[in-house]
């Protein structure tokens, strides 16, 4: 169960070569820096990863989770309008999502689920192209090279193996960067998470787990899936876990760096829970009034992780008016920028349906397209007779 | 020319690949130090390394997951199955994430990752160690499947796989691993026949018979056996079971104008069905008779002393063609 006092534990401290060491956790304290009330906590072992993080950057952080729940307030507002088909809100899960996603180096590579929207807002995406699959315009709104950040996988869990295959290439490269895959609570309880963890530690690939207990698979509760907390199933793997709280920014991602350069080293695998509550609905199809508590939503926002991050700042006196105004305008831009970008999204066209399917032609295929090209030759205008084939 | 078990043939293949491309890499239980269950990987692993033939751990679906991370790192994984039967756990990768990610991704992803299954019956295994699941693989776009039907092919269609941009799944009649056969190992893969490419095994004037893997022996046999009897069947090795190679099965068609078509799988929703609609759909006008299928039944593979039922043999084979040529037959008398 979620505690708001400030964790006392960790991982134990071990480098490359001290497996046995660093295959012992200390226990399932929840790690936090930041408390729900913005009072900066010491803990002895966390405090040096993010020791560097300056002011600047502390606000910067704030900036990027305030913008992330811009984006969804504003996807929202477009599936509401019709705009995009469905949208996977994260509200609540921002400091889970900025903290890790900003401990993370350009060539490193990321395998996000559908809800990491935040995280592949960090690593470049442009705003519109986040929406893009979610609007029917396209299966992935971007080139997974451009940001080492793979497409949103959509079938629960099966991205944990992707990054876990990733990271062996990179052993077997002799490179020094990290994979990392995301995921949530329930997929947990997937056979794919469960062998990624086999694999990963079987060949000590660079790979780091991060799962975002968001305390709900849509209708059901983390109980169903786990009678332990679920850093603690990570040591049966062989794997050092940490229980952080993913509320609290600074606390994900000193976690997240103490992860990555365990890897980077040659340390092998990393677990890490951050335990955060999705504070909106599965998707925007979803009613969560339906299978939750009003009162469990209420003792949750209390633990807001933008409002605790914002009253830190205010503690320190970095909350000033311009910083404000700053922050306001840059979300105003962004939703700005994705809305223009999704109204104007250029529309795909009816042939590009057959596009891509295979690297190199494929006879069945190309008498398919062969057919249909003519057979909306037939309507004169191939757009025009494709609306009226997709309006029937 | 070597004299050269289909297994060897394989085994050389696969000692081709590795040595020409650094990206590939072997992947699968028990390939490493035992050399795989059917020996087909003997000995790589002791001269490419345990990063190049890599042993993992018992976990068809984190087999064919990690190959789709190493795919998006660019190397070229060539998984192997065990068996057949062991396909299942794996199948949400393969059809899900290995066939889909060049499209979701328009291209920008490639996964060229080949599958090797040891499939197919005729070995006495226990349960799972026989099965045909083929179709489930030529039902989904974006995967390419083949099966191999000789030690040649074998040979040069393993690099072709390989070498393939797409995924391939790469079926290997394991009751044909200890037949040999002549293997040219210096043929280049540019002048071998394309893995798209159907072969005709023996010419023929009275009835098409289309087979594939470890079938096309016997329909050669078949085809031999019928000769004495005066009938003429012209026997096509399918070789690439998705996509089909239509014009040389229309080809032989409209020569012939009867079609039967084998395969150890269960019936329903089985290749022998496109095969059946795809013909009817281009050479309606030039079929003398409905097109036959001689299959598996539609049971789950029977325990092993039953298996010779199961399994299409010379004879039912014969008797589908005399089916599709009017002449008496075990159906005489049945309508339809």
């Amino acid at each position: 169960m979620f505690t708001d006092d400030a964790g006392k534990g960790g991982i134990a401290a071990g480098g490359p070569g001290n497996s046995a060491e660093s295959n012992r956790r200390t226990g399932g304290d929840l790690v936090q820096l930041i408390t729900p009330g913005g009072e900066r906590v010491s803990n002895p072992e966390f405090d040096s990863w993010v020791q560097d993080v300056s002011d600047e950057q502390l606000a910067s952080l704030y900036e990027d989770m305030v913008a992330i729940r811009r984006i969804d307030a504003e996807a929202t507002a477009l599936q509401r309008q019709g705009e995009l088909a469905l949208w996977p809100p994260l509200l609540g899960q921002e400091a889970s999502q900025i903290g890790s996603a900003r401990a993370l180096r350009d060539d490193d590579f990321v395998f996000p689920s559908y809800r990491d929207n935040g995280v592949a807002y960090v690593r470049g995406v442009q705003p519109a192209d986040i929406v893009k699959a979610w609007r029917g315009n396209a299966l992935a709104g971007w080139d997974p090279y451009t940001v080492n950040v793979a497409t949103q996988q959509i079938i629960i869990g099966a991205q944990s193996l992707h990054a876990t295959g990733y990271a062996m290439g990179i052993q077997n490269d002799g490179a020094d960067s990290v994979a990392v895959a995301y995921f949530g609570d329930g997929a947990t309880s997937e056979g794919d998470v469960n062998e990624a963890m086999v694999f990963a530690a079987s060949f000590q690939a660079p790979v780091v787990f991060i799962c975002q207990n968001n305390h709900w698979a849509i209708s059901e509760p983390v109980m169903l899936q786990s009678h332990i907390q679920i850093a603690d199933r990570a040591s049966g793997f062989g794997i050092p876990s940490m229980r952080v709280d993913g509320n609290d920014v600074l606390a994900v991602m000193a976690a997240t760096r103490i992860a990555v350069d365990r890897a980077r080293r040659g340390g092998g695998p990393t677990f890490i829970e951050a335990v955060t509550y999705r504070m909106g609905p599965h998707t925007t199809a979803d009613d969560p009034t339906r299978y939750r508590d009003a009162n469990e939503l209420e003792d949750w926002a209390a633990k807001d992780p933008i409002e605790r991050l914002r009253t830190l700042l205010e503690r320190k006196g970095l909350l000033t008016g311009e910083l404000e105004a700053a922050v306001a305008a840059h979300a105003d831009a962004v939703a700005k920028e994705l809305r223009a970008g999704t109204i104007n999204m250029a529309e795909p066209q009816p042939l590009d349906i057959f596009k891509h399917v295979y690297s190199t032609p494929n006879s069945t295929l190309d008498r398919q397209q062969d057919h249909y090209t003519r057979y909306l030759a037939s309507f004169g205008d191939p757009a025009e007779a494709a609306s009226e084939e997709g309006a029937r | 020319m070597t004299q050269m078990t289909f297994a060897r043939a394989i085994n050389s293949g696969l000692r081709k690949s590795l040595e020409n491309d650094p990206k590939v890499i072997l992947m699968g239980e028990d390939i490493g130090t035992l050399g795989g269950v059917f020996r087909v990987t003997d000995g790589l692993q002791k001269d490419f390394g345990k990063h190049r033939v890599v042993d993992t751990p018992l976990a068809e679906s984190g087999i064919l997951g990690t190959a789709v991370g190493l795919a998006y790192r660019g190397y070229r994984p060539v998984v192997e199955i065990q068996f057949d039967g062991f396909i299942y756990p794996a199948f949400d990768q393969i059809v899900s994430q290995v066939a889909k990610m060049h499209y979701r991704t328009q291209g920008a992803v490639k996964m060229p990752i080949t599958i090797r299954v040891p499939f197919g019956g005729g070995i006495g295994s226990p349960e799972h160690h026989s099965e045909s699941p083929e179709a489930y693989f030529t039902h989904t776009s974006g995967l390419r499947v083949i099966s191999v039907s000789n030690p040649q092919d074998a040979h040069t269609m393993i690099q072709q796989a390989i070498a393939s941009d797409d995924p391939v799944l790469y079926f290997e009649p394991k009751r044909r691993y200890h037949d040999k056969g002549e293997v040219d190992e210096t043929l280049d893969l540019s002048a071998a026949l394309s893995m798209e490419k159907a072969r005709v095994v023996t010419e023929g004037t009275d009835v098409t018979l289309v087979a594939y893997g470890p079938l096309v022996k016997t329909a050669r046999d078949a085809a031999l056996a019928a000769a004495d009897e005066g009938v003429s069947i012209e026997v096509i090795d399918l070789r690439s079971l998705a996509p089909l190679d239509f014009a040389t099965l229309e080809a032989s068609v409209r020569k012939t104008g009867r079609l039967v078509i084998t395969h150890e799988a269960s019936q329903t929703g089985g290749l022998g069905a496109e095969v059946a609609a795809g013909i009817t759909e281009r050479c309606f006008y030039h079929l003398e008779a409905a097109p036959v299928r001689v299959t598996g039944f539609d049971v789950p593979y029977p325990y092993s002393k039953l298996e010779m039922h199961h399994l299409p043999g010379l004879d039912r084979i014969l008797d589908g063609v005399d089916r599709a040529l009017g002449r008496p037959n075990s159906l005489s008398g049945l309508e339809g």
